[in-house]
């Protein structure tokens, strides 16, 4: 029992460790700089403490659950030789990972805000959280279409640099064509898809891959993944807008 | 504190449809086309009960605290009042504190981030040695403080958010370009640096910022100026990592250039 306390709170102070240069930047700014009344300290505090300990919790639940499970899948799939099911499995992987993102659920929620702020939708919960929802479900329906790409690509052999730069030719032409207010948010989404939950499972499919086929390097092939699920949302992110 | 927990039970609910999908996934997976029990099945739903407390916790925590932190920064920052300028009159140059704001957080959260650690061990692994692992945390760091900076002036001014993005993306073809025939092994490294800062606090955060700065500038528009952030700290870092392994592939070249003029000139007096 003390065991398992001393571990956690070896986890707390990990976390911490991650927030403290946030923490300092800001309490710099705001006693060096700004020197102005900060409001709502306290419940900001709370807050605080609470993203710590939701975080440490997430990490630890994710390494004790998901991330073992998941990686065992991608190997065993890696190595079953059906190509549909390996296929079908990527997409599902990415689907799932990004829907559970909590950067994307919490950058969906903001964009929703904003746009409801700037009229273009109608200022009420319900068409916002539909409209949050319908970004969210679109990034992570092209980070599944990514890896599918990704995973046929580890397969054939193909250079991550050709494919990377066509679709950033792709991206430029759907920026003149989409509508401007998705812009922003179609290139955000792009960075926010590659955060804690899909990264590791991620490279875990790709790494599993490479290693069992020959002639891969497990490397350049595992992170080949994570390159075309950031750009793959900026695509689809844009369409989105163009259809919505 | 019957608001708070109401608010905390509806998150939970919220976070546990957003976990499902994943939950079922594997599920559907390991039951019915892989077709075995997976070991420590009683670990894996402990673990799964965590990341579904955390969430939630996490989810709360953003509400009270890291979007309420990004807006009011933004919101004093751009005060006339600290400004000394009308805000109405105020230049580009007035808000030179709100560009060292966002290249401080940048820098701070990059170089602190775990998973940039892991790359940056890989890279200096790959590259056999010239690529440093400090060089590389403070390489990705000063591409995603200029990015956030940047980022922050382009919302300032107005100016259209494609500008930066394609301009940044035809160097970085340009780059790869050159890259690939210099030092092939570190493009997928610079891409993959690309991601790794945006870590989940930081995303947030720095979301935060924009919308605030955004809305309270006059003249700009949250939905069209206030996103875009968190691509330039996602595109900055691949352009200066790509640029510092030129640097550190044109050094080692020098050195080595260098050091056979010298074994040469050491040998001409005997």
């Amino acid at each position: 029992m003390l065991a398992g306390f001393l571990s956690f709170l070896r986890l707390v102070l990990g976390s911490l460790r991650d927030l403290a240069p946030i923490l300092l930047v800001i309490a710099f700014f705001q006693i060096v700089v700004l020197q102005q009344p900060f409001p709502d300290l306290e419940r900001i505090a709370v807050g605080v403490v609470l993203v710590m300990l939701g975080l440490t919790l997430f990490i630890q639940g994710l390494e004790m659950g998901l991330f073992p499970i998941g990686e065992s899948m991608a190997h065993a799939f890696a190595r079953k030789g059906s190509l549909a099911w390996l296929l079908g499995f990527a997409f599902c992987l990415g689907f799932g990972t990004t829907a559970a993102e909590p950067a994307l659920i919490a950058v969906a929620a903001a964009a929703a805000r904003a746009m409801s702020k700037s009229g273009v939708l109608p200022d009420d919960g319900a068409a916002q959280a539909s409209y949050a929802l319908g970004l969210r479900l679109t990034v992570a329906v092209s980070v599944g279409a990514s890896l599918v790409l990704g995973v046929i690509r580890i397969l054939k052999g193909w250079p991550v640099h050709t494919i990377i730069i066509g679709g950033y030719v792709i991206v430029v032409i759907l920026t003149f064509l989409a509508p401007p207010e998705i812009i922003g948010v179609a290139y955000d989404s792009g960075g926010v898809t590659t955060s804690t939950v899909t990264v590791p499972l991620v490279a875990a499919l790709g790494v599993g891959l490479a290693s069992s086929i020959r002639g891969r390097n497990p490397l350049t092939d595992g992170f080949g993944l994570i390159a075309f699920a950031s750009m793959f949302p900026m695509i689809f992110v844009m369409l989105y807008g163009m259809i919505a | 504190m019957t608001d708070f927990l109401h608010h905390l039970w509806n998150t939970a609910l919220a976070t546990g449809l957003d976990v499902a999908p994943i939950v079922a996934i594997l599920a559907f997976f390991q039951i019915a086309v892989l077709r075995r029990r997976p070991p420590n099945l009683r670990r894996i739903v402990i673990g799964a009960v965590y990341v579904l407390i955390g969430l939630t916790l996490f989810l709360v925590g953003l509400e009270e605290a890291l979007f309420p932190i990004g807006e009011i920064m933004a919101r004093q920052l751009t005060d006339p009042a600290f400004l000394g300028v009308a805000a109405a009159e105020a230049g580009w140059r007035d808000y030179l504190w709100v560009y060292v704001f966002a290249a401080a957080i940048g820098f701070a959260t990059t170089v602190a981030e775990p998973s940039l650690l892991a790359v940056a061990l890989k890279a200096h692994q790959v590259s056999g040695g010239t690529v440093s692992v400090w060089g590389l945390r403070i390489t990705v760091a000063i591409g995603v403080a200029f990015g956030v900076a940047l980022g922050t002036y382009r919302i300032v001014t107005g100016t259209p958010l494609y500008w930066y993005i394609v301009g940044g993306y035809a160097l970085l073809i340009l780059q790869t370009w050159r890259a690939v025939r210099v030092a092939g092994d570190i493009v997928p490294l610079a891409y993959d640096s690309g991601g790794v800062t945006t870590s989940t606090v930081t995303v947030p955060l720095v979301a935060a910022l924009g919308l605030g700065l955004a809305s309270t500038i006059p003249g700009r528009s949250p939905a069209i100026d206030g996103f875009g952030l968190i691509a330039f700290a996602s595109l900055f870092p691949m352009i200066s990592v790509l640029g510092y392994a030129d640097l550190a592939a044109w050094r080692k070249r020098r050195r080595a250039a260098l050091g056979k003029d010298g074994a040469e000139e050491g040998r001409k007096p005997k």
